[in-house]
């Protein structure tokens, strides 16, 4: 399960909380953090999920949520 | 330990700014303080890596040009206050939104994918649907962010209804 997230935004910071409230395990990348290769990385593989490339994107298992859908989430990840 | 203790003096302060600067402008901030707060931040450490304020949950270019749709305020809040009670980053909400009658949480992107790939680039402004009867003393100038328009040699240092900068007007006549 991954995060792309942006560590100034909102949206991000609550699907954090959310998980983190709920005990789950994620891997996350702050994408506004990295710098040059890393960065164009990390857009890149966001946009192969998310061809808008907007954030938070959130893969689980086969399933990709944009924005911060918390119902979605819920359901998704059984909270 | 009062929540806002975690805040440096810069970011309240710029809040107070802000806050003010929106309601006599006919916005509101968001009156989750503490969400709000980490925003200003946000914005202030955008300024500090870009040298402008890059909306918080928009991954900037580093160009100030290809990012000028989404300085804030963005190009887009006044259409998504509009739709949907609140920008895009939720900075800004309207009294509906606050009271309780649009849900809460994030809204779709506005900006057009071409600018998320490449970066903004401007749009001609929309033609005048009859030409002009006579020559214009001054030109029109529009505030892009707001629609403030005004009649002047040159777009104004900044808008005096949303505080935007002088390269976000357009000639609009």
């Amino acid at each position: 399960m991954t995060l792309y997230a942006l560590s100034t935004c909102g949206w991000c910071r609550k699907t954090k909380e959310l998980l983190n409230a709920n005990q789950i395990q994620y891997e996350y990348i702050d994408v506004d953090k990295c710098q040059g290769e890393e960065r164009t990385e990390a857009s890149a593989k966001l946009r192969e999920l998310n061809p808008r490339g907007s954030f938070p994107t959130i893969r689980i298992d086969d399933e990709v949520v944009t924005g911060f859908d918390e119902d979605r989430l819920r359901e998704l990840l059984e909270i | 330990m009062n929540k806002e203790e975690r805040f440096s003096d810069e970011v309240l302060k710029t809040y107070e700014r802000l806050n003010k600067e929106a309601e006599e402008g006919g916005y509101h901030l968001n009156p989750d303080k503490d969400f709000t707060l980490r925003l200003v931040q946000g914005l202030l450490e955008n300024e500090r890596r870009y040298g402008y304020w890059c909306c918080p949950c928009r991954l900037a270019f580093g160009d100030k040009e290809k990012d000028l749709d989404v300085i804030c305020p963005c190009y887009y809040r006044d259409s998504d206050l509009e739709e949907f009670g609140a920008c895009y980053c939720a900075l800004y909400v309207t009294d509906e939104w606050i009271a309780g009658s649009k849900k809460h949480g994030s809204i779709p992107e506005r900006r057009p994918a071409k600018f998320m790939r490449e970066g903004y680039s401007e749009t001609p402004p929309p033609q005048s649907l009859a030409p002009n009867p006579q020559p214009l003393s001054y030109p029109v100038w529009r505030c892009k962010v707001c629609g403030y328009l005004c009649a002047r040699p040159e777009p104004p240092g900044k808008c005096p209804v949303c505080k935007a900068e002088k390269d976000r007007f357009e000639r609009f006549m």
